[in-house]
């Protein structure tokens, strides 16, 4: 399955510290290319532009939102021959990109489904606006549009999808289409899952094990977050206090003779270094952002889980649901009364029926064991089935946080060597000037 | 005398102050080595504007008359230190400077000659500058309680060459006010010189307690500084103060000795009349000189304000830094695969945080305490262009009065008009002498700052990159692994 063009392997490795953070995230974006399914084996799939459009609501009133700019473009069989062929292009906006993904959720439960980027800004430190229109915020928020439809475009599964590919290429009747799918009506009510998640007696313990990780590694990845935006704010105000000394040193050269030429330009050195910080951490957003990423992808990771708990309860059900109706066939062609029961009740107040009478329930019951026996059956084969798919796409999704997160922090050290060879640079001017005082 | 007599003299003195044994003699003239210089200066001077004039047509316009000056307020304090017998007169002086003169020749006394005796002499002195007569230190500071108070002495070790000192080795204890005493006494003595600065009484601003580790220490240093700064100045070196301070074991008996209350309230109370009335025609020179002062002193504090802040939003930095490390180590404990690189990460987030940490303390203990010594620098520069001017306003109210009266130029007026030109002349040199102090300090300061800050980033560099190295390798085995 491994591509043999060579370039890029399963494990991005690093020829050299200078490679910049943008070339390491494209490396994640091609070792999802990488995987050669059978869609991104005809086409390639980009989010260009983003848009600002206004109309009327559900509600009739005027709003402004963004749309997104889908290109799709025949994949290059020969690379460098003739002229790219022009792109067809599609508008979104984001409630499509939602109405897609719940569909997916409904439609493969036993899937990990990828998350979409964040609705609202949150994790942000104090420079960054929370405002969906912030240019900066919907920059950031058309990556990860394009990341969610790569992810989806490289799954196994989810990329033979005939709706997902309608998204892609049919702009118009594409939200008709899915709703005609009628797949709201499989979705499974809050309340049911909820109480399964509860009276499960024997879930799988790998199920059990995996929910807890997912809920540690939220707690984990969310307080991460919150730390570095802290830092971020604080570096921020460190480097930014520096400039200060631009403007000072170049007042204080003025009335000096010796000292004033070195003075001035270590001020402006002093200037570069505060306006270098805006760079580096717009940088670090995009680390901050890979790890967002997975900390929405330990919800999809709990729905599946909460999906098999729901589809054990529902087997254990049907099971004890068949137990008592056969321990009611033996009451009835027995006589005895083992359990207590309002029939059994009722029959010694008011006495036993007729032999017709049990002749024709138990007739019923034997029909209902029969039918129970059968959707037994149909349940523990849908638990199996469920038990191995999501087992399977588990451990594809375990294999692609690894890599995917140990390119994240690879990437991030070299956004710290950066910042670092930024600084050092920096003093050394600084210092060459003081030495010319 | 004849010119070439005396600056035969004067070099003479000069040899001598070299050599340890003379000092003695060389200090029965009661000439410092401070004036030495300025006078050969001068003269070097005086050499230079002669062997121009000799071969210019427009000599008298050429020469400027405050060198003239200068030259003849030092012969003036020189000639009462000559012994009796060698006769002196200024007008013979000035006779040097006429074309008559037979000092062109170039022979060996003459003028050109002993400029270049001059030349080589300074040139030597250069090389001499490393060696410090007088070498002192400030440490282990302790804390004494008593019914009334608490306070902190600090052990100050003198370590001399001089011959005016009896030993070579002197060990006291001193406290504060022992500092605040000397200071105040070399600025008496010496009131238009620039004494450096102490270290401020109390520093309310931070509530920094007064027996906190940090404040102690910072306080130590820069009580070294200014006894430093003290022991290397030519003029104030010399003073018995100084000695006092440095060798008497019991400094509260000589601290008793002090002028009188009134004394000085009758001093300062001339000073405020004379402030107010204003100096009528300071010397330009003291204009700018105060100026620059003004500027100055705005501009340092400036830069401090800026440090301060920087410090400030550095150390929150370095706060949250600490909290940064410890998520990713507690992700590593969750993880396998993982766990390695994520353990990794947290052990360079912790070290980058050491390392800022260092380079904070380095700003507070290196940049900002040169930063604030200077802001204090400024404040007593202030302090000595004022006394200037008040002596000039002295001298300027008492040669009024006698016009006004009618008199002859009194012997009074006279010492007053001297007085003032020797300050002024000890307060340029002292300036020059100040600046170029000023430079090497804060040049040093800011230097030493940017070195610190570079090898920051050059610690967490490597750090970083030893982080990519190791994945690299991972990687590569990764890679060995999955090969079919």
């Amino acid at each position: 399955m491994m591509a043999d063009s060579g370039s890029n392997e399963e494990v991005a490795v690093i020829g050299n510290t200078d490679i910049t953070s943008t070339e390491s995230e494209s490396n994640i974006i091609n070792t999802m290319v990488e995987r050669e399914t059978a869609l991104l084996r005809k086409m390639e799939i980009n989010v260009a532009e983003a848009e600002k459009r206004t109309g009327k609501n559900t509600v009739n009133m005027q709003e402004t939102y963004t749309v997104y700019l889908i290109e799709i473009r025949p994949a290059e069989t020969v690379p460098g021959v003739g002229a790219p062929a022009a792109p067809d292009t599609l508008w979104r906006r984001y409630s499509d990109f939602e109405l897609l993904r719940t569909f997916l959720l409904v439609t493969y439960p036993y899937i990990i489904i990828p998350p979409l980027p964040e609705k609202r800004a949150e994790f942000q430190w104090h420079k960054l606006s929370a405002d969906n229109l912030d240019p900066d915020f919907v920059e950031r928020r058309r990556v990860g549009l394009e990341n969610f439809l790569l992810r989806v475009a490289s799954h196994p599964v989810l990329s033979n999808d005939k709706i997902f590919f309608f998204f892609l290429t049919e702009e118009k009747g594409w939200r008709e289409a899915v709703l005609e799918t009628g797949f709201q009506d499989k979705a499974d009510s809050r309340l049911k899952s909820l109480s399964a998640m509860f009276r499960v007696k024997n879930p799988d313990k790998r199920f059990t094990a995996m929910k807890q990780y997912s809920d540690e590694l939220n707690t984990v990845i969310s307080q991460l977050l919150r730390v570095r935006a802290r830092v971020a704010d604080r570096l921020y105000g460190v480097y930014k206090v520096h400039g200060n000394y631009g403007r000072v040193f170049s007042e204080w050269s003025a009335i000096e003779k010796e000292m004033g030429d070195g003075l001035q330009s270590a001020g402006h050195h002093m200037d570069t270094y505060a306006a270098s910080i805006d760079d580096i951490l717009e940088e670090e957003e995009h680390y901050a952002d890979q790890l967002k990423e997975y900390l929405f992808y330990t919800d999809a990771v709990r729905s599946v889980c909460k999906k098999h708990d729901l589809i054990q309860y529902e087997l254990e059900m049907a099971a004890q649901d068949l137990v008592s109706k056969k321990q009611q066939r033996e009451e009835l062609a027995t006589g005895t009364v083992r359990v207590f029961s309002l029939k059994g009740m009722t029959s010694k107040l008011f006495g036993t029926e007729s032999q017709e009478q049990r002749e024709s329930r138990l007739a019923a019951l034997e029909q209902s064991i029969q039918e129970g026996e059968e959707a037994l059956k149909e349940k523990n084969t849908e638990c199996q089935e469920f038990v191995q798919m999501a087992w399977e796409d588990i451990e594809r999704f375990k294999e692609q946080k690894d890599k995917d997160l140990r390119e994240a922090l690879i990437s991030y050290a070299i956004m710290q060597i950066s910042m670092c060879k930024k600084g050092i640079q920096v003093w050394s001017n600084a210092k060459e000037c003081f030495n010319k005082m | 005398m004849v010119v070439q007599q005396r600056l035969l003299v004067v070099f003479t003195l000069r040899a001598a102050w070299k050599v340890q044994q003379h000092w003695a003699e060389v200090r029965l003239w009661r000439v410092s080595l401070f004036w030495l210089e300025i006078s050969l200066k001068l003269h070097s001077l005086c050499g230079v504007f002669l062997g121009v004039s000799v071969n210019s047509s427009e000599f008298p316009s050429v020469f400027p008359p405050a060198a003239c000056r200068l030259s003849a307020c030092c012969w003036t304090e020189m000639s009462a230190l000559f012994p009796a017998h060698l006769d002196l007169e200024e007008e013979e002086d000035l006779e040097v400077f006429s074309k008559k003169t037979s000092l062109t020749d170039g022979g060996p006394n003459s003028p050109s000659s002993m400029m270049n005796q001059y030349r080589l002499e300074a040139e030597e002195e250069e090389e001499e500058k490393e060696e410090k007569e007088l070498f002192v230190t400030v440490d282990h500071p302790e804390s004494h309680v008593t019914a009334i108070e608490t306070f902190i002495t600090y052990r100050v070790l003198t370590k001399t060459t001089r011959s005016d000192f009896d030993c070579s080795e002197f060990e006291v204890r001193r406290r504060y006010q022992d500092f605040l005493w000397l200071r105040s006494r070399l600025e008496e003595n010496h009131p238009t010189l620039i004494v450096h600065p102490l270290p401020e009484k109390f520093v309310m601003k931070g509530m920094v307690e007064r027996f906190n580790e940090d404040f102690i220490e910072t306080r130590r240093r820069a009580l070294q500084r200014f006894l430093s700064k003290i022991s290397e100045h030519p003029l104030l070196s010399c003073s018995p103060h100084l000695k006092i301070f440095l060798t008497t074991q019991d400094l509260q008996s000589h601290k008793k000795q002090a002028p009188g209350f009134l004394t000085r309230v009758g001093e300062t109370v001339r000073a405020v009349a004379h402030s107010v009335r204003g100096v009528r025609s300071r010397p330009e020179e003291f204009t700018l000189m105060q100026e620059y002062v003004e500027q100055f002193s705005s501009k340092i504090s400036s830069v401090d304000k800026v440090t301060q802040r920087i410090i400030r939003e550095q150390r929150e930095y370095v706060d949250e830094m600490k909290q940064y490390s410890p998520p990713y180590s507690q992700w590593g404990g969750m993880e396998e695969a993982l766990q390695l690189p994520l353990q990794e990460v947290a052990g360079c987030v912790q070290r980058c945080s050491t390392e800022t940490q260092l380079q904070l303390q380095h700003l507070s203990t290196v940049l900002l305490p040169a930063l604030h010594e200077y802001m204090l620098c400024a404040d007593t520069l202030k302090a000595v262009m004022r006394r200037r001017d008040n002596i000039q306003a002295e001298y300027e109210a008492r040669r009024e009065a006698m016009e006004k009266r009618g008199d002859q130029e009194g012997e009074e007026v006279q010492a007053l008009q001297e007085k003032v030109e020797v300050c002024n002349s000890s307060l340029q040199v002292d300036w020059s002498r100040w600046r170029s102090s000023m430079r090497t300090d804060l040049k040093t300061a800011l230097l030493s700052t940017a070195e610190s800050n570079l090898q920051h980033y050059e610690k967490c560099l490597a750090v970083w990159e030893t982080f990519l190295l190791s994945q690299r390798e991972e990687g590569s085995e990764q890679k060995e692994e999955e090969a079919p």
